[in-house]
């Protein structure tokens, strides 16, 4: 909070929304480098757990690569260089005995254009818990990919064309199954990057009130480009700018009274 | 206030079009507040006439200010400042809306007032509440325009003197009144000119508490000092 | 076209004829365009329309061939000479002595060595193989007559199809007489029946004569061309002469030499051939009498009361000859009975003579030919007799070679495409591997032939001729193109279902062998098809490795030396019988088949691997 108050300020009035306990991510001196160039520089974040918390910031700001380095799909791009911690439960995500096909059933993925395998609803849904060997026999698995629909809101659309293929659905209900299938492994924590930039404003309604229900079960981190919609969705909020986060906190205070003139500008629209 | 310009020019062209129907709705109301007092204290009644006129322009003016508002809302879904800006704009043009009203009703109370007989002492003392809270808005709207919130936390603050003062006034008042029953009538028309009087204070009081939320995001959580004790049980002994 | 005013940019106003010119010019260079895509297109399909003809009318005479149904005794002393009715001695019966027997039964007066040689030719030598066959598979035969299909020799299957020399035939109009029954004949008509054939032969003799005449005059001219430069060497040799120098004398001497004799021998041949023309001629211009027919010309023969004759001299209403076959009777033939067959193609420039075209007529006559589909053609492996030649061998071992191309190469090519795109760090190591891979594709590939010659037959010893060397080298050939294939449709895979099923949770590994390669299936497919149809039909590399040996037998293993399709079309096309040449053309059918059906397993394949995403 800013040190600018006199002696008879006012009491702020607190966040009611925020659950307590430990973060459930903590990243310390997050650095990130793209062969040269210093994509990110010395984020350091604390991600409270079974709660939503949005990164919003302006194009090419580095919030899209933090989120990446969460579950290490970083790891897929050669040049790019992780430094810094970053802990899951206390345990550090790039130690190198860390198994990462591991830390990625942990922590899902949906990604901003849909992309459901191109198979059946059933395969895609099935074939996380399967190679995790979550099932033990068919029934299990059935019953597996039945909760996972349901938990996205998507069973009673496709519950009778399971054998259907995928990409055959709208654009919203494959975000929506794409989202199960991140579920169906029982993950711990779920990152959405822009998960409904592609898609109408119906569906993203619908996205938006599943993800409100999925958050009393996971912890959520969304990358948005629509301010409205980081208002709306998330608990708390971190703003991005040049690969520096310039603030964090609730998501309500940083839209009614943010503390850092950049933040505001940011989110008023006088960017510029 | 250095704010830079939003990216979306229209956006500013709004709340430059608010912050200027509600300027002229400020210079209107103080204008109108002077006249009435003036017109209580010199009898004046043409002038009450007059300003029981003006007092439509502040309605007009009022309900102009809420649909900007109501509109810039849908537009443009604004957040922190911006929200504040136009909820702001739309709390202050309520009350100075409530504060025309308070200045017509003064008004209307000079010309029922008409060729009633008029103790000279007793002008003294609602000239020196009119001039308090005559101040109290000027000072509060000059706060708003400069977006200071310590000169409105000094209106704030200030209210109390206005509640003394109108205790003080009103105990006089009774005193005339139980002098001579003939004072009765006009010492009535009186205490209801001076407890609009305070009204108003009050009303720029609200003000200034909204010029508060706006600079700093959070509501005024203190108790406002409140000195009226004339609201509570009087004692006639 | 609606009337148009546009307004440019600059706001100036375009004029509307202007603008109706330049879309007229547009549709004109888009018809042009379209009209240029389909000529293309048309030209291609003519070649190939012209092409598939040409190659199915030449492989038509193979599609069928001819037998001789023949009952035949089957005994025990020749076909079983243990007595034992095991399949050893069974094999080893003689088979072919009963079926001549009662082949040359057909021509009792057939008799002396020479003539029953020329007879038998008309068998082939695998005549008695199905009676074999029949006999070995069921030994009770031996002691009964068992009716076999007896395979004819491949000038008498040409002869029968009409390949030989065409046939003209004439009813006769008159009633004819023979004077005999055998050996020299002469028939008689009432009536002058022969006077067209007699115009004809007088005419072919002017037409011959004109030939000749026509060759005298090229031959002068030619000569003349020779001896002008006489002069020149006369004068190089009075030159060498002069300057003393050995060689060039003697040099100057043999041009001169070489001159002469040339003049010479061609002015011999001028004069021979005037005088074949001369005669022609002299023979043309005297219309009546009788004309000798020889060799030189068409033959003409009589089929009169059951037997033929073949005419030696032709009158007007006689013509005598010789019989071929005996007539049964001299009794007259009436008209229709008889008929005069012509033979466009001259004795002397077809294999089968005339005695033989007269057996053949005869066993016609007698109902014992049949012609069927020619299933031998697919069941048996090669032979040097044209008839018995069959593409089993051939077609066996390209599937082997191909098996084993396959095999090697579309495993290797692929998961070297997998590693290399997904695996392979990016350094100059993979750069440089990835220029190698383009390089090899473009090779030549008699070069991989050198290549399985030196390291797979002389450095490993592995079985010469072998489908497992030639799979191999075709596997080297075709593996470049398979990997360069492969890459780019694991590249065109979109990156963002590898994203998703990393996402989910899946190793590298997993993603690129359950999502990306399924998805980049048919694109591989492709690429298979392209190299398999590429290495069906290379000869070059095949022949370096030994498969140009003439192997009969049909391959049993992939060790065993056998054959493929391209070398065996190769090996038929440089033999001359004429029946190898339909044969030929006939293997590339069945190549071409081969090639369809494999590609045609390759798109269904590549259907369902399909998936849209």
């Amino acid at each position: 909070m800013d040190a600018t108050a006199t002696a008879a300020r006012p009491k702020p009035t607190a966040s009611a929304t925020l659950p307590a306990g430990d973060p459930k991510i903590v990243a310390k001196d997050v650095n990130v480098y793209y062969a040269e160039k210093h994509a990110l520089k010395d984020v350091s974040l604390d991600i409270p757990e079974r709660a939503v918390m949005a990164f919003i910031g302006p194009s090419g700001c580095g919030k899209s690569t933090f989120l990446r380095c969460i579950n290490r799909m970083n790891d897929t791009i050669a040049s790019c260089r992780v430094v810094g911690s970053i802990k899951i439960d206390e345990q550090d995500i790039y130690d190198p005995s860390l198994d990462v096909v591991q830390l990625r059933a942990r922590v899902g993925m949906v990604f901003q254009k849909p992309n459901p395998f191109p198979k059946s609803i059933y395969e895609n849904i099935a074939y996380g818990p399967r190679i995790h060997g979550l099932a033990r026999s068919k029934a299990e698995l059935d019953e597996i990919v039945e909760q996972a629909l349901r938990k996205a809101s998507l069973w009673n659309e496709v519950k009778d064309r399971l054998q259907d293929t995928g990409t055959g659905l709208s654009g919203g209900q494959q975000q929506r199954l794409c989202i199960a299938r991140a579920i169906a492994v029982s993950p711990e924590v779920i990152l959405m990057d822009e998960p409904c930039s592609a898609l109408d404003p119906i569906a993203t309604a619908k996205i938006e009130e599943l993800i409100d229900e999925l958050r009393q079960n996971f912890t959520i981190v969304i990358v948005t480009h629509s301010m409205q919609q980081a208002a709306r969705v998330s608990q708390r909020t971190a703003f991005f700018h040049l690969g520096v986060i310039v603030e964090t906190g609730p998501t309500e205070r940083i839209f009614t009274s943010p503390n850092d003139k950049r933040t505001q500008d940011y989110i008023t629209g006088r960017f510029g | 206030m250095a704010m830079t310009d939003h990216i979306v020019s229209s956006f500013d062209a709004d709340l430059q079009t608010l912050g200027d129907k509600l300027a002229e709705m400020g210079g209107l109301c103080e204008k109108l507040v002077g006249e009435s007092i003036e017109a209580l204290l010199r009898r004046d009644i043409p002038l009450a006439k007059r300003v029981i006129e003006w007092d439509r322009s502040i309605d007009r003016l009022q309900h102009e200010i809420e649909e900007n508002g109501i509109l810039t809302i849908a537009k443009r879904a604004p957040v922190a400042i911006d929200l504040r800006e136009v909820v702001a704009a739309l709390r202050i043009a309520n009350d100075l809306e409530r504060i025309g009203d308070l200045a017509k009703n003064i008004a209307k109370r000079v010309v029922a007032l008409e060729g009633q007989f008029q103790p000279p002492k007793l002008a003294g003392g609602v000239a020196h509440i009119a001039d308090l809270t005559l101040a109290q808005l000027k000072e509060v709207l000059d706060a708003y325009t400069q977006r200071d919130e310590r000169r409105a936390m000094e209106v704030w603050k200030r209210d109390g003197d206005i509640d003394a003062l109108y205790n003080s006034l009103f105990r006089e008042l009774l005193t005339y009144m139980m002098e001579d029953p003939r004072n009765i009538g006009f010492c009535a028309h009186l205490l209801f000119c001076a407890k609009n009087i305070e009204r108003i204070g009050d009303h720029a009081t609200n003000v200034a508490e909204t010029v508060y939320y706006l600079v700093h995001g959070e509501a005024v959580t203190d108790e406002r000092p409140k000195g009226d004790l004339a609201s509570a049980a009087v004692s006639f002994d | 076209m609606t009337e148009m005013t546009a307004v440019s940019g600059l706001g100036h106003r375009v004029d509307a004829d202007e603008a109706r010119a330049r879309v007229r010019k547009r549709y004109r260079a888009e018809a042009r365009f379209k009209a240029y895509g389909i000529g293309a297109i048309a030209f291609a399909a003519l070649f190939l329309v012209v092409l598939l003809a040409d190659i199915v009318t030449k492989a038509l005479p193979a599609f069928t061939t001819t037998h001789l149904v023949i009952e035949v005794p089957v005994t025990a002393e020749s076909v079983d000479p243990d007595g034992s009715r095991q399949a050893a001695s069974l094999a080893r019966g003689d088979y072919l002595k009963p079926l001549r027997e009662v082949y040359q039964g057909f021509f009792p007066e057939v008799s002396g060595r020479a003539p029953r040689r020329e007879l038998n030719g008309l068998l082939s030598s695998g005549a008695a193989d199905e009676l074999r066959a029949e006999v070995m598979a069921d030994p009770s035969l031996i002691g009964r007559t068992v009716k076999t299909r007896a395979l004819v020799s491949d000038d008498a299957d040409l002869y029968y199809k009409g390949v030989v020399t065409d046939v003209v035939e004439e009813q006769g109009e008159a009633v004819a007489t023979p004077s005999a029954t055998s050996g020299d004949v002469v028939v008689t008509t009432a009536t002058p029946a022969f006077a067209d054939d007699l115009a004809e032969i007088k005419s072919e003799l002017s037409e011959t004569a004109r030939k000749r005449r026509f060759e005298v005059d090229r031959i002068r001219t030619l000569r003349e061309g020779i001896l002008s430069d006489k002069p020149s060497a006369e004068l190089a040799l009075r030159e060498a002469r002069g300057g003393g120098d050995a060689t060039r004398i003697t040099i100057a001497q043999n041009a001169l030499a070489k001159i002469d004799s040339d003049s010479q021998s061609l002015q011999a041949q001028m004069e021979t051939l005037a005088g074949e023309a001369a005669d022609f001629e002299a023979r043309f211009k005297d219309s009546g009498g009788a004309e000798k027919l020889d060799e030189k010309l068409p033959s003409r023969l009589l089929a009169i009361n059951g037997g033929i004759v073949k005419i030696t001299s032709l009158a007007a209403d006689r013509v005598e000859g010789v019989t071929l076959t005996p007539l049964k009777s001299q009794d007259a033939a009436q008209p229709n009975a008889w008929k005069l067959l012509t033979y466009e193609t001259p004795e002397n420039s077809r294999r089968v003579n005339d005695q033989q075209i007269a057996w053949l007529e005869t066993l016609k006559a007698k109902g014992v030919v049949e012609t069927g589909l020619n299933w031998g053609f697919l069941t048996s492996g090669d032979s040097r007799e044209a008839e018995q030649a069959g593409i089993l061998g051939a077609l066996v071992g390209s599937i082997f070679t191909m098996a084993v191309t396959l095999v090697i190469c579309l495993p290797i090519g692929v998961g070297a495409a997998i590693y290399l795109e997904e695996f392979a760090p990016k350094n100059r190591w993979t750069d440089i591997i990835e220029i190698n891979i383009n390089n090899l594709a473009a090779v030549p590939s008699i070069v991989y032939g050198l290549l399985g010659l030196a390291v797979f037959l002389n450095f490993f010893g592995m079985p010469r001729s072998s489908a497992v060397v030639g799979g191999f080298v075709l596997a080297l050939l075709v593996l470049p193109t398979i990997i360069i294939a492969s890459r780019a449709a694991l590249k065109a895979v979109p990156p963002s279902i590898r994203e998703a099923a990393l996402g989910v949770g899946a190793s590298h590994q997993q993603a690129v062998f359950h999502h990306t390669l399924p998805l980049a299936m048919p694109g591989i497919m492709t690429g298979t098809i392209i190299g398999m149809a590429h290495a069906l039909g290379e000869t070059a590399p095949l022949l370096l490795i030994g498969m140009v040996a003439f192997i009969v037998d049909v391959p049993t293993s992939f060790t065993s030396a056998t054959t493929a399709l391209p070398v065996q079309i190769y090996l038929w096309s440089d033999l001359p019988e004429v029946a190898f040449q339909a044969k030929t053309s006939a293997a590339i059918l069945v190549l071409l088949f081969f090639l369809f059906v494999m590609n045609g397993l390759a798109i269904v394949l590549r259907k369902r691997f399909e998936r849209r995403w």
